[in-house]
């Protein structure tokens, strides 16, 4: 462990070297804040939203269904690959397993939660 | 192509959690189909699931049943929790009934994520594995977290909801983390295993920093100073019956699971985490009890309350031993039937449009328009406060006594003391309701509901009979706690 002391040591000066060119500025130099400095820059014009974007809450709803059935795949694919030394309790494990994720698919189907609009 | 084995499966050992589960799922697949125009078929059927499970609990008692590679333990401890959490669902279900379509939050999903939490909550008080144990404890978490935010268009439901599963979700990453801590210094998270591999050893630096990391995880969860910050807020943005939920249930729960953890897996630590929990359990008790002085939202009274009950529960724990556990078994059912109760009246009070009267100006000159829910609500309020021949004396009596013949005096003035603080802020509530005439002009009214009614009936009967004759209970609870002592 001890060879990797020098490389240790470069880390330790960068973040030195990096955090007082920007921590002295932060110290010594003048802060005057106004209205117009404080805006983000966007071409002279008055900013008119948020730099983020809007977007609409059914891609989280989507990306919630996305993980349930990805998820799901985790358990089936290990079992697809013993399914012949499970035998049939496996079967039946699978498919308990299998049913409780169909009735929740069964809800947000019927809730209305694959519907776009 | 050599077959693997089957492993053994015993689902008899969770047949109380897996009523609830079936439960749950039925009341979600009903909830798609008519009628749509009401749910109240679907509190029914959650009533009866908890019926169900308490039949199935009583059924089971003295059973002794160990399941999933010792995951899984159905013993009298787990089964007197099942009755403990049993009644506060069933209860909070009855009161709900009315509540939820009065406030115009009535769902489906509103009873299947009560049924959820149940049967987490139970799984809880079973565990016997630390991974089930943070298994449970997030079934019945999430569940929670979503239910303080029943209220979509109430500010402070989404509030409490919020600050609940953020909190939650801190608490939950250090226990987690302790878990991690203890899994590394003994090798295995079963409770059994790891109470071997401590056996007869000065304790490893490693399972101090465990153990102290899982006391944080519980102590947020049972709301215990300096991790009770979450309290009131949640307890007053909550709809009224989840609180009730929250206060009773989640905390029975979280009991268990601690009591369980501590008095099989970590015995040999008795020392560490007794000095620990006497700190704990005084400053819970008096900050509660302090800072409740000076709330004028009921709620948010009765969650600085619950906060220094909490405390007193702690002093059992302290106490150690059959009778310190015992009390706090007993004194968590006596403590069930009264704050279901408490916010059973708080849900009933309320005008039509779906307001509730929540400040203690709300309830002056109740007593004058409804004699009988200002009488039913001194009951529950002298019991918090230890009244006899009430509830909540003789489980202070068992929690006080014990810590006396455990040598911890000093804890015992703090928590008499206590005693009398509390006594202030609910005889200030008896007083309005007896004493003042309403300052303004809508003041609480009564909601008629059967089933809140019902409810309330039974917390009362529940608490005058532990109160009256609280011998066979404490029984109980001593043999519940027999199989943990061993």
């Amino acid at each position: 462990m001890v060879e990797y002391l020098p490389i240790l040591m470069t880390f330790g000066a960068a973040a030195a070297v990096a955090g007082a060119l920007l921590g002295l500025p932060y110290l010594l130099a003048p802060k005057r804040v106004t209205p117009v400095k404080a805006q983000p820059f966007e071409c002279g014009k008055d900013p008119i939203a948020v730099s983020e974007g809007r977007f609409a809450i059914k891609f989280a709803m989507i990306a919630i269904f996305f993980i349930l059935i990805d998820i799901e795949l985790l358990f089936v694919w290990p079992w697809a690959a013993l399914y012949r030394r499970l035998g049939w309790f496996g079967f039946a494990e699978m498919l308990v397993f299998l049913g409780i994720l169909m009735l929740g698919f069964l809800y947000i189907w019927k809730k209305g939660g694959l519907e776009w609009e | 192509m050599t077959p693997i084995p089957a492993p053994p499966v015993l689902l008899s050992a969770l047949t109380p959690v897996l009523v609830i589960l079936a439960a749950g799922a039925l009341v979600l697949l009903l909830d798609l189909v008519p009628p749509r125009d009401t749910k109240q078929h679907l509190g029914g059927l959650a009533l009866g699931g908890f019926v169900a499970s308490l039949l199935a609990s009583v059924w089971f008692w003295d059973a002794d049943l160990r399941a999933f590679r010792d995951m899984i333990a159905l013993d009298n401890f787990a089964l007197f929790f099942n009755l403990v959490i049993g009644y506060a669902g069933a209860l909070v279900v009855l009161l709900s009934m009315d509540y939820v379509r009065r406030t115009g939050a009535e769902t489906g999903e509103y009873y299947a994520l009560v049924l959820f939490a149940g049967s987490g909550m139970m799984l809880l008080g079973s565990a016997t594995d630390l991974i089930v144990v943070f298994l449970s404890l997030e079934l019945m978490s999430l569940s929670l977290y979503v239910l303080a935010g029943l209220f979509k268009t109430r500010l402070d439901s989404g509030e409490a909801s919020m600050k609940y599963f953020l909190l939650g979700a801190f608490a939950s990453s250090f226990l987690l983390y302790g878990i991690a801590l203890v899994y590394g210094a003994t090798g295995s998270t079963n409770f059994d295993k790891v109470a071997a591999a401590l056996a007869g050893k000065a304790p490893d630096g490693l399972v101090v920093v465990g153990l102290g990391l899982m006391l944080v995880g519980f102590g947020f969860k049972l709301s215990s100073v300096p991790f009770h910050m979450w309290a009131p807020d949640v307890y007053q943005g909550a709809p009224t019956t989840v609180t009730a939920f929250i206060a009773t249930g989640s905390k029975a729960a979280a009991f268990a699971a601690v009591i369980r953890l501590l008095f099989s897996a970590l015995r040999s630590m008795q020392p560490d985490w007794t000095v620990l929990l006497w700190g704990v359990a005084a400053l819970t008790m008096t900050v509660g009890n302090v800072v409740a002085i000076a709330q004028s939202n009921l709620k948010r009274m009765l969650a600085y309350s619950s906060v220094a009950h909490v405390g007193y529960m702690l002093v059992g724990l302290v106490a150690g031993g059959a009778s310190g556990a015992g009390a706090v078994l007993f004194y968590l059912l006596a403590y069930t039937f009264t704050t279901a109760g408490t916010f059973g009246v708080i849900s009933l009070c309320g005008r039509t449009s779906g307001d509730e009267s929540v400040d203690v100006r709300d309830y002056a000159g109740l007593a004058r328009r409804h004699p009988l829910l200002a009488f039913v609500l001194s009951l529950f309020l002298l019991s918090l406060i230890g009244i006899p021949p009430l509830a909540g004396f003789v489980g202070k009596f068992y929690l006080f006594g014990a810590a006396v013949r455990g040598g911890y005096l000093w804890l015992v003035v703090i928590g008499v003391l206590n005693s009398a603080i509390a006594a202030y802020y609910y005889l200030r509530v008896i007083v309005y309701m007896y004493m003042r005439e309403p300052e303004e002009a809508i003041p609480a009214g009564l909601v008629p509901s059967f089933a809140g009614g019902l409810a309330l009936a039974i917390s009362i009967v529940g608490i005058v009979l532990l109160g009256v004759m609280p011998a066979p209970f404490a029984n109980l609870a001593v043999a519940a706690v027999a199989p943990l002592l061993k």
